[in-house]
């Protein structure tokens, strides 16, 4: 089990001082002067080594991402984009850095520009948080007042920080609709390449990055590479906050070693599934997006990125949404389709369309209104959804209803039979309307 | 995707207050020369902030105008982001998640209270004070069900304690922000499961709490 000693959010809570002087007693921005002195170079390789895999969802090696950006160009300043667009369904651990540990997102803001290049950098935060925007805007207030940034502050790099707000459009958590967001037009994702180390904010080099990969960067340079890869397996390594939600007996936030196995983060932080461990029907790993896993699967494995994606399911944010066998599970993924259906931005024509009519079959589903082989042609449509968009919300929509069918087929099934065994006076209509 | 269209009744006209316009100005000069655009949705949102929380055309059109953009593009920007009302709310506008996790921990029950108490979506009750309207993900799943009234969030909602809310802040008494069950943050309820050594078992007895702060 993870100690006190060894994690990074020590304010995950907000039990503490959130203000600079309660942040700095815990250690923030403790000697970054002379981190910054050791060089990019070394910031780069030290963060390469220590196996941090970006938090926001798809895993990628920070460290890799922050060596993409080129040599500084004065005709094109590099910015740093930290992602705090944070709206994937069961997903809520940054909002918590943000109203609780801002300064670890500041400093950590000011280390990551360091080491591209970048004078300046913009947050950009979900309009609903609007507490935890002003707790940040006065975390970066603070920072200026104490000359921790600014452009002539007493670590020696200027650098500005802008504090900068969407207004609902869960795609804008997508780095190049955010990027378009950022520059005042609607969060339509662009084509990628050019990727946005080459073009993005503003046609310049551009880094865009989750809260928690950025927070958790000081604590990594301070303590060392060595010491973070010390936690989790081998490629999953690391301190991960967890949200857990849903049917637990105490639903938390909580951050714990990398490849923890599902049954010890429950038993050990939520006090168990509501009903018992007989009780767990399913479990959605890592936020709505990915497929979920039955209990039978999930109950030892660990939480991590590779393990999950053996189950074809995936870490993603590790929201792990619980559900017990009260669940009405065709409807809690219909809600889910729904959710996409609402989101989706409407550039490209597969998800457009698809997630509007996914939402409808399943809807039928939920109460047995279908025909059972419209079961199958669900799974076809999905999988011409997958994969044929310019962004990944297509994917993303399509593979929590691929999921149910895999594993819950049978439900489908049984809910179809039932209603056709009742008279009914409306005509069972077939999936194309 | 949804249809969004602008309300019927517009007022003649718009404009910001002295110290919002100087705000508007403060929003502007966070970004590049010649990049005033990016400020759009700041200022759309202050424009709604000043108009009873929603957002009427001749807003969007002084926005259009201090930005020097085209009417169009900040009409796109008006109706694609949801956050934007463009008709009228209740004073206390009650923006209900209803995705997934929050419908696993009770948000029906939930839309029940709304609709016994207020009525159906979208539509402003008799006497001003409320509307509602079910949105997706609000990001505090650890604390579902929950809703966002104005610009605050209220979690671990239950039909009694959300039904004593709504009467609270039509009566004008004071409510508490934040969990209506007693918890601080995200933490488990009943006792903290980490960071023990830094604020106790309970959260405050410890010496890293706000509270053992406050003694010395």
């Amino acid at each position: 089990m993870l100690q006190d000693k060894d994690r990074i959010f020590t304010n995950l809570y907000g039990l503490g001082d959130r203000g600079l002087k309660g942040a700095m007693a815990r250690g923030a921005w403790d000697g970054t002067k002379g981190l910054l002195e050791k060089g990019k170079d070394w910031i780069i390789s030290e963060m390469k080594a220590s196996g941090l895999r970006g938090r926001g969802g798809a895993g990628f090696p920070t460290g890799l991402k922050w060596s993409f950006m080129p040599k500084p160009d004065p005709a094109r300043p590099s910015y740093l984009v930290v992602n705090a667009d944070e709206s994937e369904p069961g997903t809520c651990k940054d909002r918590e850095i943000m109203r609780n540990d801002p300064h670890l997102l500041v400093e950590g803001c000011m280390i990551a520009s360091f080491a591209m290049g970048a004078h300046a950098a913009y947050i950009y935060i979900r309009g609903e948080y609007i507490a935890e925007r002003d707790a940040l805007q006065r975390a970066v207030d603070e920072a200026y007042a104490a000359r921790l940034i600014g452009k002539d502050n007493i670590n020696g790099w200027p650098f500005d920080l802008y504090v900068h707000h969407g207004a609902g459009a869960y795609i804008c958590g997508e780095e190049t609709a955010l990027l378009e967001s950022l520059e005042g037009k609607k969060g339509m994702p662009r084509m990628k390449p050019p990727f946005p180390a080459n073009m993005g904010l503003y046609g310049c080099p551009t880094t865009v990055n989750n809260v928690e990969s950025i927070a958790v960067a000081p604590t990594i340079l301070r303590r060392g590479a060595a010491w973070f890869s010390s936690f989790g397996a081998p490629n999953n390594v690391g301190t991960k906050l967890f949200c857990i939600s849903g049917h637990v007996n105490r639903p938390c936030n909580v951050e714990e070693a990398m490849s923890i196995p599902f049954r010890e983060l429950i038993e050990r932080h939520c006090g168990g599934v509501r009903g018992g461990w007989d009780n767990l029907m399913a479990v959605i790993p890592g936020g709505s997006s990915v497929r979920c896993v039955p209990a039978e699967q999930i109950i030892d494995c660990p939480m991590d990125f590779d393990s999950l994606s053996k189950l074809r399911s995936g870490l993603g944010t590790a929201a792990v949404i619980v559900m017990d066998k009260s669940t009405d599970i065709v409807r809690a993924i219909a809600r889910l389709s729904y959710f996409y259906k609402h989101e989706s931005c409407g550039q490209c024509t597969p998800c457009r369309e698809g997630t509007g009519w996914m939402y409808r079959v399943l809807n039928r589903m939920a109460e047995g209104r279908a025909q059972k082989r419209e079961i199958d042609m669900l799974l076809e449509v999905s999988k011409q959804i997958e994969g044929h968009t310019i962004c990944a919300l297509g994917d993303a929509a399509a593979w929590p209803v691929q999921g149910l069918i895999t594993h819950f087929r049978g439900e489908i099934e049984k809910r179809i039979d039932q209603y056709a065994a009742n008279p009914h006076s409306d005509p069972v209509r077939v999936a194309a309307e | 995707m949804t249809v969004r269209r602008l309300a019927d009744e517009q007022p003649a006209s718009f404009d910001f207050t002295p110290e919002n316009r100087a705000w508007c100005d403060a929003q502007i000069a966070k970004y590049p020369q010649g990049r005033q655009a990016s400020a759009v949705i700041p200022l759309l949102w202050k424009a709604q902030a000043q108009h009873d929380y929603w957002l009427p055309k001749p807003a969007i059109e002084k926005v259009a105008e201090i930005l020097d953009m085209p009417y169009i593009r900040v009409l796109e920007i008006a109706t694609f982001y949801s956050m934007f009302n463009l008709a009228p709310v209740g004073k206390h506008f009650i923006q209900l998640c209803g995705t997934t996790p929050c419908m696993l921990r009770g948000a029906e029950d939930i839309k029940k209270v709304c609709e016994e108490k207020i009525g159906p979506q979208r539509q402003v009750r008799a006497d001003g004070k409320f509307s509602w309207l079910e949105v997706e993900c609000l990001g505090a799943c650890c604390n579902a069900p929950m809703v966002q009234i104005n610009d605050d969030y209220y979690e671990d909602l239950t039909p009694t304690n959300f039904a004593r809310l709504i009467d609270d802040l039509a009566a004008g008494r004071p409510v508490h922000i934040g969990s209506q069950s007693g918890r601080v943050g995200s933490e488990p309820s009943g006792g903290l499961t980490s960071l023990k050594s830094l604020y106790g078992l309970d959260g405050v007895s410890g010496p890293g709490s706000v509270a053992a702060k406050n003694q010395d």
